[in-house]
């Protein structure tokens, strides 16, 4: 099947822009390699968004709570593509990858698995993530997989707005009062120990990058952190020097966090695992 | 200055006298009333409140919902909540804007809110305990909100009408959603079909109680309905939202919790049982399971957020003073 690239993702209509369920009846089948690879995406945008849908129905004004839920919204579209895709491979759905996998199984980085914080801490993160997935999509367009460069297209057009949003707010709370260029940078701090995970080249991935399907990881540390010091200086705040954390290898051994938003995530659908929701 | 007095009395009641002349001419003629046009201050008082109780009712009837967004059992229903939810928040800032078009600023609307000045949907004072409760109150609470609604679209007031037509669209997709939900578990496992069952026993009353008290206890329907606000009285939309579920409900496969419920040929309506009238009364007055955690929960959002709002306004203002230069002013020139 063939997707189209062209449009913007707001002006695309439902019936060009795709779906999971496209994915689904594609008949295209990944292959063990690139299941690997997709699930790792994916589970960055499922823990992201997850984390980031807390904040409905509590941000600091409601255009906020738009804002945030969208972007939110926007992400659990994304792990539903990659994980779709990743399930082909096994025969398995969206909903077994996200609901019926264990903790050691996930592949998300700790970066999108911390814990919320205040809105600063939260924007921090934004940043982050979609400087970061940015630079990623603008290259996976061009992976020999014709359907992670279909989802790539799609995410960019939509993290293009997650990196005008999370470059606002830096500049209002870096430029703003005392308190919030405290907090931002408090935000700042507390979570660049992670953004090195981001950037590092496991065997999977740089083989497939060798293939000209995946984006080496590490190919992209230079680019986006070039992007993110300029941001986090215009702001009028200090790049960060704390050390990157140890533990790079997405595998959960270095991650507290993972378990408590599986144990919140998956409850239900553990519960009833023949059920159809 | 006695005089003077007289005549600016004199000139604003003849002012006055024009205005309410135009007023009675366009309720008359089932025209609308515009932001600048001459209203009494009792309709202006009254559609304030309406308003802004409505735009409170949405944003605080995201609290249950958004409750399961982190559980919601797959990808996709996850994704359909949360834009749901987000829908809410979009429906509470038209209406904010239709109110602020009547002359109160929205932050004072939000503290009259914060202070328990004003009230809510007393619906959302139930706790969604289970994910049928996600359609419980998809197609039983959004489906009451829009029997409510729609005659709304036609309301005297051009902003509140206007605002009401893209919210009762929205409405008509939570409700199917809603619908849906209770479908897919009505038609699933023993488990998941008692759940909506239960979701569907819990919600019913509440959402029959949406309408407001029975019509001999609404004292202030009459003078709403006579300014076009109001088109129909709360008996008669609870009776067109009683004739519209039970189909439903009987293309669900659940049953509705009254004994009372059956056809009545002779109206060609069905009839339905007494409603708790004092439970409504004692929700409304503070006593609902969760009215404090509601307002708890709204209050602590707005107070975590004071400091990120300050900080907007503060880069706001430097943005605003660095793209125009400082005029110099000359105090006591």
């Amino acid at each position: 099947m063939s997707f189209a690239t062209n449009d913007s993702a707001t002006k695309q209509s439902a019936g060009v822009a795709i779906t999971a369920e496209e994915i689904a009846e594609s008949g295209s089948t990944a292959s063990e390699a690139v299941a690997n690879y997709a699930v790792q995406l994916g589970d960055d945008a499922l823990m992201l968004g997850q984390r980031l849908s807390w904040w409905i129905s509590r941000a600091p004004e409601l255009e906020e709570d738009i804002a945030l839920g969208n972007i939110a919204l926007d992400l659990v579209g994304h792990a539903r593509f990659f994980l779709t895709y990743a399930g082909t491979a096994w025969g398995k759905t969206e909903d077994q990858l996200a609901y019926l996998r264990d903790e050691e199984e996930f592949r998300s980085a700790r970066l999108v698995e911390a814990e919320n914080g205040d809105f600063a801490k939260t924007i921090a993160r934004q940043l982050y993530y979609s400087f970061y997935s940015y630079e990623l999509y603008t290259r996976l367009v061009d992976s020999k997989d014709e359907t992670l460069s279909a989802i790539a297209n799609k995410a960019l057009k939509e993290v293009l707005y997650h990196q005008d949003h999370a470059a606002v707010w830096l500049n209002r709370l870096g430029l703003g009062t005392e308190e919030s260029a405290r907090r931002m940078q408090a935000g700042l701090d507390e979570l660049w120990p992670y953004v090195g995970e981001l950037f590092y080249d496991d065997e999977n991935t740089a083989e497939l990058a060798g293939q000209g399907i995946a984006v080496l990881p590490s190919s992209l540390e230079e680019p986006t952190l070039e992007r993110i010091t300029r941001a986090i200086t215009e702001a009028g705040l200090e790049v960060p020097t704390s050390p990157t954390a140890r533990g790079l290898d997405r595998s959960g051994a270095t991650s507290e966090w993972r378990g408590y938003i599986l144990a919140e995530m998956q409850v239900l659908a553990r519960r009833y695992p023949e059920a159809q929701w | 200055m006695a005089e003077n007095t007289t005549t600016l009395a004199a000139v604003a009641s003849e002012e006055d006298a024009a205005g309410q002349e135009n007023f009675d001419r366009l309720i008359a003629e089932d025209s609308r009333i515009e932001p600048r046009d001459w209203m009494p201050p009792a309709y202006r008082k009254s559609l304030t409140r309406q308003v802004s109780q409505h735009a409170h009712s949405e944003i605080i009837g995201m609290q249950p919902e958004a409750n399961w967004i982190t559980r919601a059992p797959s990808l996709k229903r996850k994704a359909i909540l949360m834009a749901k939810v987000q829908d809410e928040a979009g429906h509470g800032l038209y209406l904010y804007s239709a109110a602020e078009t009547l002359g109160t600023p929205r932050d004072v609307l939000n503290d009259q809110l914060l202070q328990g000045k004003a009230k809510y949907s007393s619906i959302f004072n139930y706790p969604a305990r289970t994910w049928a409760d996600m359609g419980a109150i998809g197609w039983l609470v959004d489906g009451a909100a829009i029997c409510n609604q729609v005659p709304l679209c036609r309301a005297s007031y051009g902003p509140y009408g206007r605002a009401m037509v893209r919210i009762c669209k929205e409405e008509s997709f939570h409700q199917r959603q809603g619908w849906e939900i209770l479908y897919s578990l009505s038609h699933g496992t023993p488990e998941q079909k008692q759940m909506a069952q239960d979701a569907v026993n819990r919600f019913y009353g509440p959402a029959l109680q949406m309408f407001g008290p029975p019509d001999e206890d609404s004292p202030n329907s009459k003078q709403s309905m006579a300014w076009k606000v109001k088109r129909f009285s709360n008996d008669e939309l609870r009776q067109r939202f009683v004739d519209m579920i039970v189909p439903q409900a009987e293309a669900l496969g659940l049953t509705l919790p009254d004994p009372d419920l059956k056809w009545n040929e002779e109206r060609g309506h069905y009839d339905f049982g007494e409603l708790d009238w004092d439970e409504f009364m004692s929700v409304i007055k503070g006593g609902g399971p969760m009215n404090v955690q509601r307002m708890a929960r709204r209050v602590q959002a707005h107070e975590d957020g004071a400091w990120v709002r300050e900080a907007a306004a503060a880069y706001a203002r430097r943005q605003a003073e660095q793209n125009q230069p400082a005029k110099t002013q000359l105090i006591g020139a």
